[in-house]
């Protein structure tokens, strides 16, 4: 099956033109033709458009023009005119970013990988000295530099309340190491970044009120095969972490060292606001990730292989479908699937990474769970999938396909939103996901029994610049992303069926008057910088200071014609006002696009009040173009400095990120 | 049932890493086969049917983003991109024009503040690159004067310009060229980015020009390996 960079399907024919269109620029760069040669030839227009000529230009032949309405910049066309080098022709008009064509795969042949679940180990065995609360600093003689990477303790009361046992009840040892992997029978072996030889990572599996240790080694080479840095920070995305253990940005540690996280596994507020109930049960959170975060260089090395889920259970989410929520039992009805898009080489099959694109890159090869287009077989019962858009920047919209009846609608049941259990369980024609964001979502397969089906991304998103353009593509002519064979045996299936009515957590109330009400205006400056209010990242300082414990608003503004999922660490937020819905509705907020005309989304991004799947705690905001949105949350148990940040990785590196710090006394910034 | 039989089939002409079922578990768990792990400094992995070698990190980055073009230097030397600017180098590189009002006097000041930082913190020389993005006006004395006025005397700062259309072709592969052709075309609005890199380790990153200098140092200072450096200060 082939496709084009915007993730359409293409016939063999047109992706062998793209294909060949793809190497002639080649042929025509290392012939060191020049533009001008190339305009002299009368191969390529002043505009920078290789001439219509079949099997030299495989764009213009086939008339792509856009699909994003009244933007203005679009009749001359893309301004890649230099051909195969790097990042190229990216207007909303033009087949794709960084001419990404890769080399074609046979889809279904590879069943979907599910990671193994990582397993604990006793205190001593682990390699190197004993865990210490202060970082350990002493050398290493066999690396000359300190044994650990940490530079701040492990803060109190870590070590001091019963609860909080220090080195912790459970002790888990990974390694961060070059591994050679199988994405797809069709491409060679992938030397990628792994934890222990697995991308995504072993699962890790966590019970709340069982604090874990989670001793992190750095065994990367020296030779990056062309991208990846290796010096290296992990956070846990939606965790509850002190900040010396969240994976800072600027936390990284270098090759030979390694870096102890403490994971309290605690309820937000055990330390503050609901001590007398060990914190409040409805912040309790389910499907976390986590992913490197190393400050310039976190797209690079997420899309190298460093990711992996985080999964915490508790009295109700017990991973039993006999007990509490009763939920699909974990492992075997309880699946998390990590989606990525990624780029290969069509000469030599590696995956390759645009490295000086610093709008945003998009890949013409879905993965899940680390293999291209694989196959899973289920039972005809139902389901929890935990669905996770690792990016690196686009945005997915997927839904169930039976390519049997196409313009059915497969509706579903969403139960989560960002890894935290909604108060009610919604169903759902689809699920939206920008990059970061998760859903977990409930499938009864009892319908398809003896049926194949497929989880397909019908988002159209021309570029990894702009996020998508709002339009959805029709049932079947989308990205076909994992193939569903329901033929296995029937088998019972205690899990409750979720309805309208069935409770999980309660909303938190944040209706109470924020301390400070901070705005935030996320906008690319004129020279391309991705700003925070007019201001780049810097890890050194923080910009302002949030009060431990208090509430705090922030509006959360976008300029210009980009979506950001912006995500905010250490504790969840509620949305409550301008949270997104799905693309392609027509209830949309149009006091939220009422700047300038828009190339994006004009049409057909929508913004909902707080109901449905918005009626949530969320850890990332999807800001769509020109909209604003309104969170509210509480920072506390814990102080230090964490970030905010755009979750396009390729934003994230170049510094549309603050850095923040939750301290006994804050600040009043109301524009920090 | 037939349908595992076939994929197991497909699975049968592949090499043993990579995805293998349990077949003991009904297909019901499936985990990926044990970790293949090379050894430091393993060669790429092997090419498998029509593809051609995998290429070491920093041959993949010369050939996919640096065009060896000719450069002419403020003092009129010409220079190759990759061969002489590049290669076996830990660099620096922005665009800038003589007469840039906009984001250029704050770019080159910063780039002093961070020169002056590394230099003291970096046990290895570092080349810093200004490439115009006008060529057609920027002659090699008018880039001499840019230095003089803004009183950059380094011999290991160059000024440089070059033909227009290779210009135009280095700009885009190191992804200094807007996506919006129509801002692309205003000159005013040219990348603020800096692109560094350590080449021969491929290690190439981009930060913004007018972030705080001390900042724009640690990151770059943070790509430069251990044995390159002074002082402790900027290594972890």
């Amino acid at each position: 099956m082939y496709f084009n960079a915007r993730g359409q399907r293409v016939s063999r024919a047109r992706w062998k033109e793209m294909y060949q269109a793809f190497k002639n620029r080649q042929e025509l760069i290392k012939a060191k033709l020049t533009r001008r040669d190339l305009v002299r030839m009368g191969l390529l227009t002043g505009g920078g458009m290789l001439v219509p000529l079949a099997g030299l230009s495989s764009r213009s032949a086939y008339g792509y023009s856009g699909t994003g309405g009244s933007g203005g910049s679009g009749g001359s066309g893309g301004s890649g005119g230099s051909g195969g080098w790097g990042s190229g022709s990216c207007n909303h008009d033009s087949n794709g970013c960084g001419n990404c064509a890769s080399p074609p795969t046979t889809p279904w042949t590879m069943n979907m990988p599910i990671l193994p679940v990582r397993q604990p180990i006793a205190l001593s065995s682990l390699t190197g000295p004993a865990p210490t609360i202060a970082p350990n600093n002493a050398t290493n003689p066999s690396t000359g530099k300190p044994y650990e990477g940490r530079t701040r303790a492990h803060q109190s009361p870590i070590g001091t309340d019963s609860r909080l046992p220090f080195p912790a009840t459970k002790i888990y040892q990974v390694h961060q190491q070059a591994a050679d992997i199988m994405v797809s029978p069709d491409l060679p072996l992938q030397r990628l970044w792994t934890f222990d030889g697995y991308s995504p990572g072993p699962t890790i599996v966590a019970q709340y009120g069982t604090p874990i240790l989670v001793r992190n080694y750095n065994l990367l080479p020296t030779d990056n095969g062309g991208f990846g840095m290796n010096s290296v920070t992990t956070h846990l995305h939606n965790g509850h972490t002190p900040s010396e253990s969240d994976g800072f940005p600027a936390d990284y540690f270098s090759i030979g060292q390694y870096y102890d996280q403490y994971y309290p596994n605690q309820l937000a507020g055990f330390l503050s606001t609901h001590q007398s109930t060990n914190g409040d049960i409805n912040e309790a959170l389910s499907t976390l990730w986590y992913h490197d975060h190393r400050d310039g260089f976190t797209a690079q090395n997420v899309y190298k292989g460093l990711l992996g889920n985080y999964l915490l259970f508790n009295q109700f989410d017990t991973g039993d479908e006999t007990t509490g929520f009763r939920l699909p039992s974990f492992p075997d009805y309880d699946i998390p699937m990590i989606f990525a898009d990624r780029c290969f080489d069509a000469s030599t099959g590696a995956m390759v990474f645009d490295t000086f694109n610093i709008d945003g890159i998009l890949g013409d090869k879905f993965m899940v769970n680390g293999v291209i287009q694989p196959v899973l077989h289920v039972h005809p019962r139902r389901y929890r999938f935990r669905w996770t858009n690792s990016g690196p920047s686009r945005f997915l919209q997927i839904y169930i396909t039976d390519l049997a009846s196409p313009s059915a609608t497969q509706p579903f049941w969403q139960i989560s939103n960002d890894g935290n259990l909604l108060p009610n369980p919604v169903q759902v024609p689809a699920v939206a996901l920008g990059v970061a964001e998760r859903a977990d979502v409930i499938i009864d397969f009892a319908q398809y029994a003896g049926k194949t089906i497929y989880l397909e991304n019908r988002l159209d998103q021309p570029n990894g610049k702009g996020g998508p353009t709002g339009s959805i593509v029709a049932a079947g002519q989308g990205f076909l992303m994992l193939k569903i064979v329901v033929d296995l045996p029937s088998v019972t299936d205690n899990s409750a069926a979720p309805s309208a009515a069935t409770t999980y957590y309660a909303l938190p109330s944040v209706s109470a008057s924020p301390r400070v009400t901070r705005n935030f205006n996320f906008d690319q400056g004129r020279n391309g910088e991705w700003y925070i209010n007019g201001q780049l990242f810097s890890g050194a300082t923080p910009r302002f200071t949030v009060q431990q414990n208090s509430l705090e608003q922030w509006n959360l503004s976008n300029g210009w014609n980009w979506s950001h999922p912006i995500h905010v660490h250490m504790e969840e937020h509620q949305i409550t006002k301008g949270a997104p819905g799905l693309y392609g509705s027509s209830s949309d907020d149009s006091n939220n696009y009422n700047r300038w005309s828009s190339e994006y989304c004009w049409s057909n991004c929508s913004s909902n009040t707080q109901s449905g799947v918005n009626l949530t705690r969320k850890d990332t905001v999807r800001l769509t173009p020109k909209s604003t949105a309104v969170i509210k949350m509480r920072f506390r148990d814990w102080v230090g400095r964490y970030p905010m940040h755009c979750h396009n990785l390729i934003h994230e590196d170049h510094a549309m990120m603050v850095r923040f710090d939750v301290a006994p006394t804050g600040d009043t910034k109301s524009n920090p | 049932m037939f349908g595992r039989r076939k994929l197991f089939e497909g699975l049968a002409l592949v090499p043993v890493a990579g995805a293998l079922s349990c077949m003991t578990n009904q297909k019901k768990v499936v985990i990926p086969a044990a970790p293949v792990l090379p050894p430091p400094g393993a060669a790429p992995p092997t090419a498998r049917g029509r593809f051609a070698p995998m290429l070491s990190g920093r041959e993949m980055m010369r050939s996919r983003f640096f065009p060896n073009i000719e450069l002419v230097t403020s003092k009129g030397e010409r220079v190759l991109f990759y061969d002489d600017l590049l290669k076996d180098k830990i660099v620096i590189l922005n665009m800038m024009y003589a007469h840039c009002e906009g984001i250029c006097p704050t770019t080159i000041a910063n780039l002093k503040k961070v020169r002056a930082i590394l230099r003291d913190e970096i046990n290895h020389d570092i080349y810093v690159y200004s490439i115009t993005v006008k060529p057609e006006q920027d002659s090699p004395a008018d880039l001499a004067d840019y230095a003089k006025m803004h009183e950059v005397d380094d011999p290991k700062w160059l000024f440089l310009t070059g033909k227009p259309d290779e210009l135009d072709t280095l700009r885009h592969a190191t992804g200094f060229a807007d996506p919006n052709p129509d801002v692309d075309r205003d000159k005013a609005r040219h990348s603020g980015m800096l692109r560094y890199g350590n080449e021969p380790l491929a290690i190439w990153g981009s930060c913004q020009g007018s972030a705080d200098p001390s900042w724009i140092a640690k990151e770059i200072g943070f790509a430069v390996p251990r044995e390159f450096k002074r002082h402790p200060a900027v290594n972890d």
